[in-house]
């Protein structure tokens, strides 16, 4: 069934479709109307779900983890600060291997206070040990959100799917929301194997002194790795099944490219139609959508990226001291091979401002002219 | 020593639900604690217990001293993570088991209040329980709101002790209107038992206050748990009393004659540093907080 739905809307959707049992949330721009339309689902009993109205992200957060150690399928939606207050608890869902799904809404970090979009939230809790996969567009959300629970439960691993602000949360766009019962099919109900029972009473999360926490830890690195191969699984699956197919990372026109664009979010939208433009005027460029940010995808950018001779990466996130995040993880994706191509890195578009066709040519250009980056940090649209 | 009381005898259930080999310190009032509400509770009890010393006592993974299932959580998350277990268990058709927050005074009182407000507010139905031993024990004696006024702890040394009172934990509670709170204390073992079966029978947030020493950081002998336990009761320390909906208050144990607060402070090292006008001014304090849970207590009987 095709419907016209924002980003937010595609989410609430997704977790319906997903059958998800508990739902713990707290209202946060512009996250709101996930969890506003998941409340009307469960009040109206179209979701059979129960909807715990918390008082804070970091107890949203909180009860999720214990729901899901006791054997109910999780949900929860933040953004931002919401999600930077959850940060304790982000680590606790990874430690306890509970495959809660959240979506953030990537919103920029105050002060001073913006509600409009930009990575720095989510791209700054990279090393917690989620999984997270960024999203084009609002189809993309609704399958993402429905991959996410497939994924999470197989690797026992929390997902974060992530949209970005107004661009996708609040732009409504045609949405094809598949039936329940092949949602059903694709995804089976929630079955924990070792969780909270009664009549095999166990500890979860207790003191761990170092004769046993290393390996703890070293389990989760190893189901990152599992994590590439099952998200390529639930992704071809999802395809014989709906007939969409999204991947770890997407490479659009690269077979020849000399200059690769690297993009993330809705840039990549953007990014699509002017590499379309430079193609039709013979210039060979080519675009890596990112979507799986963590795990990395490591042997699947060497491959893309090692054939081009320029990686033009555009980062809509700043990590304070060093620089754009994406650009960071591609050049140590590369670090090692012999003539690695250079990695042209750029930061433009925080805090909401708008990124549009010009100013992406104009940083493939630059990339094309300049024979080295003459800059760590290349940024965009600065005023100064 | 006279006392009125209004519990019934009944015999503490002999089966045990707390396992020898857990880890706490002799005189441990936690311990006897937990020991006493599984025993009113019985094996369909889920544990969560936040960063505190049960972290420590219930023993290091693998192993465990509980004969229940124990959810280990964050410091400041045991009621959101007991309302999250029992929401699931209720989702999945589990509706008779007990869910229990088992938290110290720093996770109740300090940082853990937000999500216990919470849990009170949306009255998730949860035992919430908070061993209180008046100051950080786990990481070593530092104070905590529990901290009465006067206390030595090492961040409120002999010279500069404790200059506040001690937070109302339990009337804190009673103003979120819950169905029951109720206070406790091991040297009433049949009435912090009945109080926990109490609890299990009603719908909705029930909050138990259990008075629980610590030897070590009360700079006491281990062997006088269970005195000033009784002590603290009897010099309207630390009062046993019931309250229903945040109405209806029934306090359980009246002295007919208190005993003087000294009796209590006397024993433990951590007051040690204290001079006769501070005492008296402790003593003050105590009979003022007495006086006024009588009139509250007979403002709607």
């Amino acid at each position: 069934m095709k419907k016209v739905v924002t980003g937010n809307h595609a989410v609430s959707f997704g977790v319906k479709l997903a059958r998800a049992q508990v739902i713990a949330a707290y209202p946060i721009t512009p996250q709101t109307q996930v969890v506003e339309l998941l409340s009307e689902f469960c009040a109206s009993g179209k979701l059979n779900a129960k909807f715990i109205k918390v008082e804070s992200e970091h107890s949203a957060m909180a009860a999720c983890i214990s729901a899901s150690a006791s054997g109910a399928r999780a949900f929860t939606a933040t953004s931002a600060h919401g999600l930077a207050l959850m940060h304790e608890m982000l680590h606790w869902a990874v430690g306890a291997r509970t495959p809660v799904v959240m979506a953030n809404i990537n919103r920029a970090m105050g002060p001073g206070w913006s509600v409009w979009t930009d990575q720095n939230d989510s791209l700054s809790q990279r090393d917690v040990g989620w999984i997270q996969i960024y999203c084009e567009s609002n189809q993309e959300v609704l399958d993402t959100t429905i991959q996410a629970f497939k994924i999470a439960e197989r690797v026992l691993l929390p997902v974060m799917l992530v949209l970005d602000a107004f661009v996708l949360s609040h732009t409504s766009e045609p949405v094809d929301i598949p039936e329940q019962e092949l949602v059903d099919e694709f995804l089976p109900p929630y079955n924990l194997k070792t969780k909270l029972d009664i009549n095999n009473p166990r500890a979860y999360g207790g003191l761990t002194n170092p004769d046993h926490y290393y390996e703890l830890r070293y389990k989760i690195q190893k189901a990152h790795n599992e994590a590439l191969v099952v998200i390529k699984e639930v992704c071809d699956e999802y395809q014989r099944y709906f007939g969409r197919q999204y991947g770890l990372v997407e490479a659009y026109r690269c077979e020849d490219a000399k200059v690769i664009l690297v993009t993330s979010g809705t840039i990549t939208s953007t990014a699509r139609l002017v590499i379309d433009e430079m193609r039709e005027e013979g210039r060979k460029v080519g675009l890596l959508k990112y979507r799986v940010f963590r795990p990395t995808p490591r042997e699947l950018l060497r491959d893309i990226l090692y054939r081009a001779q320029k990686i033009c990466v555009i980062d809509r996130n700043l990590s304070f001291g060093h620089g754009g995040i994406f650009a960071q993880e591609i050049k140590s994706v590369l670090y090692g091979l012999p003539a690695a191509p250079p990695v042209y890195s750029f930061v433009i578009g925080l805090g909401g401002r708008d990124v549009t066709p010009k100013d992406i040519r104009e940083m493939i250009e630059y990339t094309y002219k300049e024979e080295i980056p003459t800059e760590s940090i290349i940024y965009r649209g600065v005023r100064l | 020593m006279t006392t009125k009381t209004q519990i019934k005898n009944f015999v503490i259930p002999e089966k045990e639900y707390m396992y020898p080999g857990h880890v706490a310190c002799p005189g441990c009032g936690g311990v006897l604690a937990m020991r006493l509400a599984l025993k009113a509770l019985g094996n369909k009890t889920i544990v969560v217990i936040p960063a505190c010393c049960w972290t420590i006592i219930d023993g290091p993974f693998p192993m465990h001293s509980l004969h229940v299932p124990v959810y280990h959580t964050a410091f400041e998350t045991a009621a959101i993570a007991a309302a999250g277990i029992k929401t699931a268990l209720e989702i999945q058709g589990q509706k008779d088991i007990t869910v229990l927050a088992w938290a110290g005074d720093g996770g109740t009182l300090d940082i853990g209040i937000q999500a216990l407000s919470g849990a009170a507010e949306r009255n998730d139905d949860i035992i919430y329980a908070c061993y209180d031993n008046e100051a950080y024990m786990n990481t070593g004696i530092q104070r905590s709101s529990a901290t009465p006024k006067g206390a030595w702890t090492t961040t409120t040394p002999v010279g500069n002790p404790k200059g506040e009172p001690k937070k109302n934990i339990a009337e804190i509670m009673i103003a979120h209107r819950v169905p029951y709170v109720a206070t406790a204390t091991l040297a009433y073992p049949e009435d912090l038992v009945n109080k926990f079966r109490k609890a299990q029978q009603i719908k909705g947030t029930k909050f138990i206050h259990i008075f629980a020493p610590c030897p070590t950081g009360w700079k006491m002998a281990p062997e006088l748990m269970i005195t000033i336990c009784r002590l603290a009761v009897l010099t309207n320390v630390f009062p046993l009393y019931e309250c229903e909906n945040g109405i209806k208050y029934t306090i359980n144990v009246v002295p007919s004659k208190p005993l003087p607060v000294a009796e209590y402070l006397k024993l433990q090292g951590r007051f040690s540093h204290l001079q006769e006008s501070d005492i008296e001014q402790i003593q003050k304090m105590v009979d003022f907080e007495f006086n006024f849970l009588l009139k509250k207590a007979q403002l709607l009987v």
